[in-house]
């Protein structure tokens, strides 16, 4: 491609918030290691040297106390950045996000609004145990009152950072580890893809097909959207031409676009890495279910992580995980095709 | 309170074993990661935050406990595991994720769970504390003897959890001791730049509780004020707060690039590494022969290469059984 400049979703995710920075002196940025460090997965790198203490905050270990604290800067005119590290300790400040950051608006009848992002790291793959890899985005998504996004890709990544920013309500804003692109944690390069340099925006609440298809649609977000698309690619040798949805958004949802897909493909398979009962995949089933019964040609199928903590040891780990494997086989099932020897 | 000479053998062994035992695992960790570093690599995946410096916390307030009495650590666990009498070779095969491992490879460096010496950490900061003053409760409501030790770093005092539990241990008088190690640093933040106070001990006034700070990383001087606080638990008069300056040898988590310290930093921690100092005063005072010490180093080094062996040596889990031990 012509000028093509490619990123990490961590530089995508740092530039869309600079370049608000620079128009609206309302936001800020706050969380632990996000100024010095520029963020553990890089997402904040930057803005410390461009614009000063006063607005990229380091904060002290005190999530309840600075997540609060944005819901209470948001309400009196400010539009807070705060980061989460890793979203697996919600546990110790969920009160100030669902009870506060998520309701108040609705509480005042609209006279306080809440506009602030959330930042937090989800996703495993890695290693790093039960208490630093689980999505969660199921929990958050359950919750009404915030809206809630995660990209597969850095373009995605800067245009939904954008539209967050602009949005006068809360928005949790998923990063998968995974796809930060910062090596350490591996890095998956389907998620560095062109960005363009100025500012633009992708609509909160609007799904992608992340690749056209005829045979099964495979529905996912973040991490699952690129097993989807490597599933994708083994199936087509086999004959099924798989459809990839990458819905961006959990919160608003694109029901559409799902039921749309499964209108003509008949199939569908939801690959999840969050947890497997009440969550994502159950909610993107009955979207379905609920309206499209007469499209389906078989019982739709979802790849997701099993109802257990997160073990340590990689071979436990990988076998819970989704991958493109698990999906080419479940699609295959589905389409009829023999098991491969 | 000073320590006898077979308590001082015991520190200095216990010392020198949890810093033989993350020398081995640092190494080991760098397998399969290099040229590229990728966390998820080599024979230990993961995070791992090695404790080095901070041996002299470990080693001062273990020296007080017994198996029976409750310990809870935190994501930095390797020195107070060994302190507290945690089966060595089940902990490496653990950091391994093998099935010999202490969890059978489910929990893995963050997640060290050693029911027999009643030991637990775990990967989120200050969540030890309730834990702690449960266990302390749970011995205050039986009769049952020991008391409940909760290691935090200085980083976690800022934390929610520690001051709800801090304020529950004392309004019932619970025999737990807090225990804050002090590194200067939580990751890249330093304590100055989260702290609203320079001695987190200070903060006992807020519960009327005793407070002290320990300067100079020193194991002697640990050994003594932990000592007191324990025994004051163990009487029944409540918990005591301690802070003690330590140091942060190695990175916050292997890979961390440390462009946070200040300039030269490293360079003076490892002039005061607590584990020369501490053989040093052995001998000037004369309680140790060269030989003695280096007894004490070898048997250390027997017991780690033991370990890593075993480590190395298991097998690893079922793939399948990840999905097992949910519930009890
Ligand atoms: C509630 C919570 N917030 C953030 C983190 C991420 N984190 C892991 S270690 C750490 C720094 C902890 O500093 P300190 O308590 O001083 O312990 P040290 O690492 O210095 O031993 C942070 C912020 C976490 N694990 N839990
Ligand atoms: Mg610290």
């Amino acid at each position: 491609m012509e000028n093509e400049r490619k990123l990490t979703i961590a530089r995508a995710m740092a530039e869309a918030t600079a370049q608000e920075m620079r128009i609206d002196p309302s936001v800020f940025v706050m969380g632990e290691d996000i100024a010095e460090l520029g963020g553990v997965f890089g997402n904040t790198r930057g803005l410390l040297e461009e614009f000063g203490k006063e607005r990229v905050r380091d904060t002290p270990i005190s999530e309840t106390g600075f997540i609060g604290a944005a819901v209470g800067a948001a309400q009196d005119g400010m539009k807070p950045v705060v980061e989460l590290m890793f979203v697996d300790f919600f546990g110790v400040c969920f009160d100030a996000i669902y009870n506060l950051m998520a309701k108040n608006t609705y509480f005042s009848g609209g006279k306080f609004n809440v506009p602030m992002v959330l930042m937090t790291s989800t996703g495993g793959g890695y290693s790093d145990a039960g208490q630093h890899s689980q999505c969660l985005y199921g929990s958050f998504a359950h919750l009404p009152g915030m809206k809630v996004v995660s990209p597969s890709n850095a373009y995605d990544a800067k245009g939904l950072m954008t539209a967050a920013l602009r949005d006068p309500n809360p928005v949790i804003y998923m990063y998968h580890k995974g796809l930060q692109g910062m090596g350490w944690l591996g890095t998956e390069k389907g998620a560095i893809v062109h960005v363009p340099e100025e500012s633009y925006e992708v609509e909160i609440g609007k799904a992608a097909i992340a690749r056209a298809g005829r045979d099964v649609t495979i529905v996912s977000i973040a991490q699952g959207v690129h097993h989807g698309l490597k599933a994708a690619d083994k199936l087509v040798e086999q004959g099924i031409s798989a459809e990839v949805v990458d819905l961006r958004s959990l919160v608003p949802l694109d029901r559409d676009t799902i039921r749309a897909s499964v209108a003509k493909t008949g199939r569908l398979i939801v690959v999840d890495e969050d947890y497997h009962s009440y969550g994502v995949s159950g909610e993107i089933i009955a979207t379905v279910t609920e309206s499209n019964m007469a499209d389906l040609k078989a019982a739709p199928k979802r790849i997701a992580y099993p109802d257990v903590p997160i073990p340590f040891a990689r071979v436990m780990e990988q076998h819970c995980l989704p991958n493109a494997d698990k999906i080419v086989a479940a699609a295959r099932d589905m389409c009829g095709a023999p098991v491969p020897a | 309170m000073q320590p006898a000479k077979d308590t001082l053998a015991w520190m200095y062994e216990k010392m020198v074993t949890s810093r033989r035992f993350e020398n081995a695992i640092e190494k080991i960790y760098m397998e399969g990661k290099s040229p590229v570093f990728n966390m998820a690599d080599g024979p230990i995946p993961g995070e791992m935050h090695l404790s080095d410096g901070q041996e002299p916390v470990a080693v001062g307030v273990c020296a007080h406990l017994n198996p029976e009495d409750v310990v809870t650590a935190t994501h930095r666990p390797h020195h107070q595991a060994i302190a507290k009498g945690v089966d060595l070779k089940k902990m490496a095969a653990e950091i391994f994720g093998k099935a010999t491992g202490l969890s059978g490879g489910r929990g893995g460096h963050m997640h060290i769970f050693d029911a027999d010496v009643n030991f637990a950490c775990s990967g989120i900061i200050a969540q030890g504390m309730g834990p702690a003053a449960g266990a302390a409760l749970s011995r205050q409501i039986q009769g049952k003897p020991g008391v409940a030790v909760s290691f935090i770093g200085e980083g976690a005092a800022n934390q929610g959890a520690f001051h709800e539990a801090m304020n529950l241990a004392a309004v019932w008088k619970l025999p737990m001791i807090v225990v804050v190690e002090d590194n200067a640093w939580g990751i890249s933040v330093s304590k100055e730049a989260s702290t609203a106070i320079q001695r987190n001990s200070d903060r006992a006034a807020a519960y009327g509780i005793p407070g002290h700070y320990i300067p100079g990383n020193d194991p002697l001087k640990i050994y003594e004020v932990a000592g007191e606080a324990i025994e004051r638990a163990r009487r029944g008069d409540g918990p005591t707060l301690i802070e003690i300056e330590t140091y942060r040898l190695a990175g916050h988590f292997m890979g961390d690039a440390e462009g946070y310290r200040p300039e030269g930093e490293k360079d003076g921690l490892f002039a005061k590494d607590p584990i020369p100092a501490m053989r040093a005063k052995l001998l000037a005072d004369g309680q140790f022969t060269e030989g003695e010490l280096d007894a004490l180093e070898n048997k250390a080094q027997a017991a780690v290469d033991d370990a890593i062996s075993f480590a190395r040596a298991s097998a690893d889990p079922k793939p399948e059984d990840a999905l097992t031990a949910v519930f009890a």
